[in-house]
């Protein structure tokens, strides 16, 4: 169950506004199949900033990046969005739900997207996922009637419908007390260990990050240690 | 599958704003209705007037014309055979109105697969006399049956009975202004002069009334026969043979046709009256413009509410996005939000429409002048609908195409970092 599913390679990136700065110098480093690893940094660093890049929402960048082993640079953006949606879960530092929707059809909505399965079968997937996440008796609620630690559950689930290779959380738990944070870091925990998921968190917390597989740390848009 | 997720993202986006999408739509549905409302009565009150003259007159006439002598003696002159010559000394002779052969022609015609009916008609200049006045007239010399069913004369007789003027000899059905200035009753006797001074008594056994005023202050009809006896012709003398066509549109080139076959002159009806049809369609392109004027208006207004609703639902995008959702599905969210708000307001408008005409349809028009018109005119023609329904979809595409190109291109690691 060995190899590469995302490779960061030299990549870097500038922000040309007010003044022309360099955020990212160099990056270089590469996640395995099943890998739970934490980036770690002083606020500012430039951590987000590579998550959007390794996501592929932000295409403005140089050097490359492989996802699954094939470059994501040159993609169109119809491709990048399928790239996303099959193969990659993202958590925010918000919950970022849509209110127009059920709980349950938040989290369906990639998986209909993507349309491996018909709507039926999705549904009975997503059910599957807030199960695992502990949050299945809310599935019909709208996001706005959930508290803040069910949301980022309700998010994760979201993340986990495509059976994604990576999931990648931009400082997930920032927003929730200590015990939501325990909860989220746990789930994400047995997501590593029972379904071997490749996790890639942003975490401000040293604590958690000390019990992942592997933490990056990251200063001035360098990694100091991985 | 993918449509039908894009139409259910859609109809969540719309009922999460819904009064608004109501006003928009609303905003529609007023301008589609008025588009058919007034394209509707605008084109009953074109048809009724049209039909005012096209009902009442033929397609083609046929009649003679006093012409110039072509042949002037000062062209036969080797002299002057290369010069311009403008004396014309011989003039006009023998001014015969008189139709010649009318009886082989209008055999010829009633053969005609392309003519529906023929009428004959001699137009006789007169004067009523009333007392010591003279009031200048025209006789129309008709045949009974045939004007009826070619030019429902019978509609236009508004007092007495039309058929006795074929079964009661000598007798004559009086224009209603002409009336009114002789006081003609219906069973008086009137006496006329015809242009070559003869006179002759008539009786009156009606009223007609065409709805244009000059008209029946001067015209009046009497049979084929009376004419001829009032001015002294034999019975195959005829000044005018009225055609009606099949199909109106080929009355052009068969008045050509007809002024060779026969040799007489031949006018068709789209010349005789060319600015009828100016009148009806500048009628037409002003209520065009005023209904596509408040189409193009509603329009702003769905462009500005999707704007509003691309302004407030820009996480929303972005979590779309960031989700797998590409450029061109929320570039067709919100395309199909729009037509769903032009569908939707459009379908209400052309039944409203629809409702609004039948109304004016019922409400009472009496007028003097047209006798034979009870309620407002309204014309049901389903092009108007085909027109608004396409104009309400293509409006709101349009409406709908900024907003949802500008929704398409929002970046949502922006709106993301932006939190
Ligand atoms: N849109 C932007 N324009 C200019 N500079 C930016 C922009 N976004 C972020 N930055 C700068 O880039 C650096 C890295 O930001 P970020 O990746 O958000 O840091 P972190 O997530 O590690 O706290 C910061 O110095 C920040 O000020
Ligand atoms: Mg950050």
């Amino acid at each position: 169950m060995n190899g590469k599913i995302l490779e960061a390679v030299n990549i870097s990136k500038h922000f040309h506004d007010p003044v022309d700065i360099q955020v990212l110098k160099d990056i270089n480093f590469s996640v395995q199949r099943g890998e739970f690893v934490s980036v770690i940094g002083k606020s500012g660093c430039g951590k987000s900033t590579l998550l959007y890049i390794l996501s592929t929402m932000d295409t403005d960048y140089t050097g490359d990046l492989l996802i699954d082993g094939s470059s994501m640079r040159n993609k169109k953006e119809a491709e990048l969005a399928r790239a996303r949606n099959e193969k990659i879960g993202f958590v925010f530092q918000f919950h970022y739900l849509l209110n127009e929707f059920s709980v349950l059809r938040n989290v369906m909505l990639p998986g209909l997207k993507l349309a491996t399965y018909p709507e039926k079968e999705v549904e009975q997937r997503a059910y599957e996922k807030l199960k695992i996440l502990g949050i299945e008796s809310e599935a019909l609620k709208k996001p706005n009637q959930l508290s803040g630690g069910q949301k980022q559950r309700v998010a994760i689930a979201r993340a986990l419908i495509n059976d994604p290779l990576i999931i990648m959380g931009d400082e997930p738990t920032g927003n929730l007390d200590k015990k939501n944070s325990e909860v989220v870091f746990n789930i994400f925990q047995e997501l590593s260990q029972t379904y071997n998921q490749a996790l890639l968190i942003v975490t401000h917390d040293n604590e958690f990050a000390a019990r992942t597989n592997r933490i990056i740390e990251m200063e001035d848009g360098k990694i100091i240690r991985m | 599958m993918k449509f039908k997720l894009l139409v259910s993202v859609s109809r969540s986006l719309l009922l999460a704003r819904w009064k608004q999408t109501l006003v928009a739509a609303i905003g529609v549905t007023f301008s589609i209705t008025m588009f058919i409302a007034l394209l509707s009565f605008m084109s009953g009150l074109n048809e009724m007037l049209d039909n005012l003259i096209i009902n009442r007159t033929p397609h083609i006439r046929l009649y003679n014309e006093i012409q110039p002598s072509k042949h002037q003696p000062v062209n036969a002159s080797a002299e002057y055979r290369h010069h311009h010559n403008f004396i014309s000394s011989v003039k006009p002779k023998n001014g015969r109105l008189e139709i010649y052969n009318s009886g082989p022609i209008m055999k010829a015609l009633k053969k005609d697969a392309r003519v529906l009916g023929i009428a004959p008609k001699i137009t006789a200049q007169v004067f009523y006399n009333v007392g010591a006045i003279d009031i200048t007239g025209v006789i129309n010399g008709i045949d009974v049956e045939a004007e009826n069913s070619l030019f429902s004369f019978h509609d236009y007789v508004t007092s007495g009975n039309y058929i006795d003027l074929k079964n009661i000899p000598n007798s004559i059905v009086l224009g209603k202004g002409a009336a009114e200035k002789m006081m003609a009753g219906i069973g008086d006797v009137i006496q006329v002069t015809t242009s070559k001074g003869e006179r002759m008594q008539l009786k009156v056994v009606g009223y007609f009334q065409s709805g244009l005023q000059d008209i029946d202050k001067v015209q009046s009809y009497a049979s084929i026969n009376t004419t001829q006896k009032l001015l002294g012709e034999s019975n195959n003398y005829i000044t005018d043979v009225q055609v009606k066509l099949k199909n109106i549109m080929q009355a052009p080139q068969l008045a050509k046709e007809y002024r060779q076959l026969f040799e007489v002159e031949a006018i068709d009806i789209q010349t005789a009256n060319s600015q009828f049809e100016t009148g009806s369609s500048v009628r037409s392109i002003i209520s065009y413009a005023v209904g596509i004027t408040l189409l193009v208006v509603a329009g702003f207004g769905i462009y500005n509410i999707l704007n509003m609703m691309i302004y407030e639902k820009m996480d929303t995008i972005a979590i779309l996005k960031a989700t797998g959702f590409s450029g061109k599905d929320v570039n067709r969210i919100f395309i199909s939000i729009a037509l769903t708000i032009g569908i939707f307001g459009g379908l209400l408008g052309l039944l409203f429409g629809f409702s609004l005409s039948f109304l004016i349809d019922h409400i009472p028009f009496n007028t003097a002048a047209l006798p034979t018109i009870k309620t407002f005119p309204i014309n049901y023609n389903p092009r108007f609908y085909i027109i608004g329904a396409v104009f309400s979809i293509v409006t709101t595409y349009f409406a709908g195409y900024f907003p949802s190109r500008k929704a398409s291109k929002i970046d949502p690691v922006i709106i993301i970092r932006g939190k």
